[in-house]
């Protein structure tokens, strides 16, 4: 499709401003004035529309397409809190109207839910506190690292590791590694689970913490965990929960009984906010008692009178991580959605996302390797090895399915399975949905074995082949160039 | 579905989480119905204030959003997909973000952006890192001007690292040169600078830029986006690097986020850059296609040697501006910076006609300006909310001695009448 640019006629334009009310005035001084003006589209209100729709259509997305992309629950988001997030008694409110002096009352309804969700996130997590703040999953875990490193540091001591397993997300030793540490990484053991000989041979009094994802990236519950968490504590290191997997655990178990004393969620995940493309997200930390003291500012708190304020005297706190009080408008959505499931509806939701995973993995072990057979928790993660010494890699099955209308898992991932295909399939989906995506995979195996070439040329009916990654990285072409 | 799995129930699923593991408590209250819900938080929405005229800015502009914005960015094939790793079934978010790029490089003056980062203040905090690695230098000077949220944001990240700050004092409302170039020097790894600064001086930051690259050190801009339809974009000054808060380009308010942090940076960079990043490519029958590109960069390939941690960033916000953009073209932006502009001026001529009032006018200025008060302006924000007015923000709140000073932001939405009243009550309450 033509870009935006190249479209439309010089003069054109989508949108006109009201006509000035004001009088003329003197131009600012030319020396701050811009020569170069940015070279924009010349579109009418249609072209833009007609442009934007017709690139929409391009996409699969959850509400056109099954999409099991694994580690990314990518369940169906329900409409209604579209609709409330989008009421201008939210969207209009600006951030600075509670820190005016009397402004305090101008927002209460938002400070109300971020305080509610915030409860809400504790007792489901079983922690003890929560900022809202952080934008982003990877966001969360930079802030939780910053709140390790403030504890110990009030604690007297810098340490100097933190501890990831090899299966974990990309994300976790890059915010170790950018919140100042160093990382030591523990290889998974044949039995799926992080190495625990390695793991407490590597323990040592410079650890500050060690991150796990529980369920971890194969889809599993460690049945070591409590163990990994008290190894942790008497080592004097903190325990950070990677909430990415957290759907699988709603009501049945919470990070804080087991140990952990940091968690990050992501509630676009386990809270149904909608992808975006890739953001906005909400990446909310949740801490134990004693590192409460750390949390950034502003804290909200209610008053005895049933009033809520902004606190930003706390002198033990790591100071600001964002400009506000996080993604708001992506919070709502998630206290809307767990008000409206409650109680049951969440540990509803867990049991049907546990279920419709094993049922992949059990109607898909005898067509493809299950590197480690066990039953699984939220996803399940396979392994086309066997159809790859046929020449048909994961890749090849992701472009397939592609080609017949599903979003493919996650491939490649976690990175110590080879060619690995990750499924989730999340507790939104039919038996019937999964059934023909079931199908569809058990065919590219057969497909596999019997005419390879049938798998390795898709996709076939997108409107793009297969395009040339290598090309776009050694020529770089970023944007649009005028001709 | 339990007979083909081979349990008896599902609680059997959950039978690897002990029992000494299962939750201490759950005390989340029971279901509600969509209705319900819908009606509860409709009723914590009214007690928000929506009805304040409003002259508060701060970095976080009240301009308005055309209805095509929202058209598109509610449309679920673009809301409910996520980061398009397939690139054959993602090609309309692909070809956004690349069309968004340019839209961010064209604003800026730059070569090269990204898919997007979370806010203008870690935008910041990402272009300072990225001068850390490619000087390998440790010192940061960072003007005053730059919003105090944003200064404070980066001192919290790199606590934990050694990084000498330095933070220039701002004179008479604008960057002082004099102090600046005392502590420049050649440890110095980046300059970071605002304009419009959070006073709303406007300058010409080329003397600066021009100084630090003699210095071998990176010009760091943050840029307010609706001003860059007037103002010398940081291309055009010299800055290696522009970063920014996108949300005046069709983004609401929204009590804080989501919002879009922008980032652009000469072509050299581009392998320091954070985040994601769509180049254009051709499949196997030579069609022109999109894809994520230079992801060894990236922390699901390099892990902790990755430039960034981020990973999900705001593009469904980075698809507004570039809608927004697109809707008003060259000529519409042009038009909405030289309204507010405009507005602003008229408003400065009323407040500095209120006796106590002074309109600081040692810097041009945009769409907002500071003014002095004969009283503690808390004082003046308080008596104007009664009459209807968020009438500019305190100053004191983030500068010492600043007190009796108010920061006044009047955009495109701020009718003749809305300024004239606004004077009229200021006067009434001084």
């Amino acid at each position: 499709m033509k870009l935006i640019f190249e479209k439309g006629k010089p003069g054109r334009r989508g949108f006109t401003q009201a006509r000035a009310d004001v009088p003329e005035v003197k131009p600012i001084d030319k020396r701050c004035v811009r020569k170069d003006m940015p070279r924009l589209a010349s579109v009418s209100e249609l072209d833009v529309i007609r442009h934007y729709s017709g690139l929409s259509r391009l996409n699969y997305s959850v509400d056109t397409n099954f999409y099991p992309l694994g580690s990314c629950t990518m369940k169906y988001n329900p409409k209604f809190t579209e609709r409330i997030a989008s009421l201008e008694g939210f969207t209009g409110v600006h951030p600075l109207l509670p820190q005016l002096s009397g402004g305090g009352m101008l927002a209460q309804g938002s400070l109300e839910v971020l305080y509610e969700t915030e409860r809400l996130l504790a007792e489901i997590t079983g922690m003890n506190a929560f900022t809202m703040q952080p934008m982003a999953g990877a966001h969360g875990e930079l802030t939780g690292n910053m709140l390790i490193a403030a504890y110990h540091k009030a604690n007297g001591s810098r340490r100097k590791y933190v501890i990831v397993p090899d299966s974990s997300h990309g994300t976790n030793p890059a915010s170790a590694a950018i919140a100042g540490y160093e990382v030591i990484v523990i290889k998974t053991a044949a039995d799926g689970y992080m190495d625990l000989e390695e793991y407490k041979k590597r323990m040592n009094n410079d650890v500050a913490a060690v991150m796990l994802t529980c369920p971890d990236t194969l889809g599993l519950f460690n049945p070591h965990i409590k163990e990994i968490s008290d190894i942790a504590h008497k080592a004097g290191a903190l325990m950070y929960y990677d909430g990415a997997n957290l759907n699988a655990m709603l009501g049945k178990c919470r990070p804080g009984d087991i140990g952990f004393d940091v968690v990050h969620i992501n509630l676009h995940k386990t809270f149904a906010t909608p992808h975006g493309g890739g953001g906005p997200g909400a990446g909310p930390v949740g801490v134990g008692e004693k590192l409460a003291d750390f949390l950034p500012i502003p804290r909200v708190v209610r008053h005895a009178d049933g009033t809520f304020a902004l606190d930003y005297h706390r002198h033990k706190s790591i100071g600001y991580i964002a400009p506000f009080y996080g993604n708001f408008g992506v919070i709502l959505k998630a206290y809307a959605y767990m008000l409206f499931l409650g109680k049951e509806g969440l540990i509803e939701a867990a049991e049907a996302a546990v279920l419709n995973a094993n049922y992949c993995l059990s109607r898909l072990k005898d067509h493809y390797d299950l590197p480690y057979d066990k039953r699984c928790m939220h996803e399940c993660v396979f392994s086309a090895a066997r159809q790859a010494l046929g020449g048909v890699h994961a890749i090849d099955i992701a472009k397939y399915l592609i080609d017949k209308g599903y979003h493919p898992p996650t491939v490649y991932f976690p990175l110590i399975v080879k060619e690995a295909l990750m499924i989730e399939p999340t507790e939104t989906e039919s038996k019937e949905t999964m059934d023909e995506f079931i199908d569809t995979m058990i065919e590219i195996a057969r497909l596999a074995k019997e005419n390879p070439s049938a798998v390795t040329q898709a996709p076939l009916h997108m409107p793009v082949k297969r395009l040339d990654e290598t090309k776009a990285a050694r020529e770089p072409n970023l944007r649009w160039q005028p001709q | 579905m339990l007979k083909t799995i081979g349990v008896s129930g599902v609680g059997d699923l959950f039978k690897d989480i002990p029992a000494s593991l299962r939750p201490k408590s759950f005390n989340i209250p029971a279901g509600k119905s969509e209705c319900e819900v819908t009606g509860h938080l409709k009723r914590l929405s009214s007690k928000n204030a929506t009805d304040l005229i409003n002259f508060v800015g701060a970095g976080f502009y009240d301009h308005f959003i055309p209805a095509a914005v929202d058209a598109i960015v509610n449309r679920p094939e673009f809301y409910t997909a996520y980061t398009p790793y397939q690139p054959e079934c993602s090609q309309g978010w692909l070809q956004a973000i690349y069309e968004y790029q340019t839209v961010i490089c064209e604003l800026t003056g730059l070569d090269v952006s990204n898919a997007s980062l979370y806010d203008g203040g870690t935008a910041i905090y990402e272009a300072a890192m990225m001068a850390l690695r490619l000087t390998k230098r440790n010192k940061i000077i960072m003007d005053s001007g730059v919003n105090l949220i944003y200064r404070t944001m980066l001192y919290t990240y790199t606590s934990n690292l050694s990084i000498e700050f330095v933070e220039i004092p701002v004179v008479h409302g604008q960057s002082s040169r004099e102090e600046l170039f005392k502590h420049l020097d050649d440890k110095t790894a980046a300059v970071i600078l605002q304009n419009p600064n959070f006073f709303g001086a406007v300058d010409d930051y080329s003397d600066i830029v021009e100084r630090v690259h003699k210095h071998g050190a990176l010009a760091i801009a943050s840029v307010y986006p609706v001003s860059l339809g007037m103002l010398k974009s940081p291309g055009e000054m010299g800055f290696d690097i522009a970063t920014g808060e996108g949300q005046s380009l069709g983004i609401p308010l929204s009590f804080g986020g989501p919002y879009l942090g922008f980032m652009a940076a000469k072509k050299e960079l581009v392998r320091q850059m954070p985040g994601r990043i769509v180049g254009a490519t051709i499949d196997k029958d030579g069609r022109r296609g999109f894809v994520l590109t230079l992801q060894t960069r990236e922390q699901h390939i390099r892990r902790e040697k990755a430039t960034s941690n981020i990973c999900s960033n705001e593009a469904l916000c980075a698809l507004r501006a570039v809608v927004f953009v697109s809707l008003v073209g060259t000529e519409g932006l042009k038009e909405l910076a030289q309204r507010n502009y405009q507005k602003a001026e008229f408003a400065k001529n009323e407040l500095s006609r209120i006796a106590g009032v002074e309109v600081k006018r040692s810097a041009p200025t945009f769409n907002e300006f500071t003014v002095s008060l004969p009283r503690h302006a808390n004082e003046v924000v308080y008596g104007m909310i009664d009459k209807g007015f968020a009438c500019g923000f305190p100053l004191g709140r983030f500068y010492k001695g600043m007190n009796n000073y108010l920061l006044v932001a009047v955009t495109e939405k701020r009718t003749k009448e809305d300024i004239r009243k606004l004077a009229d009550g200021l006067e009434a309450v001084l």
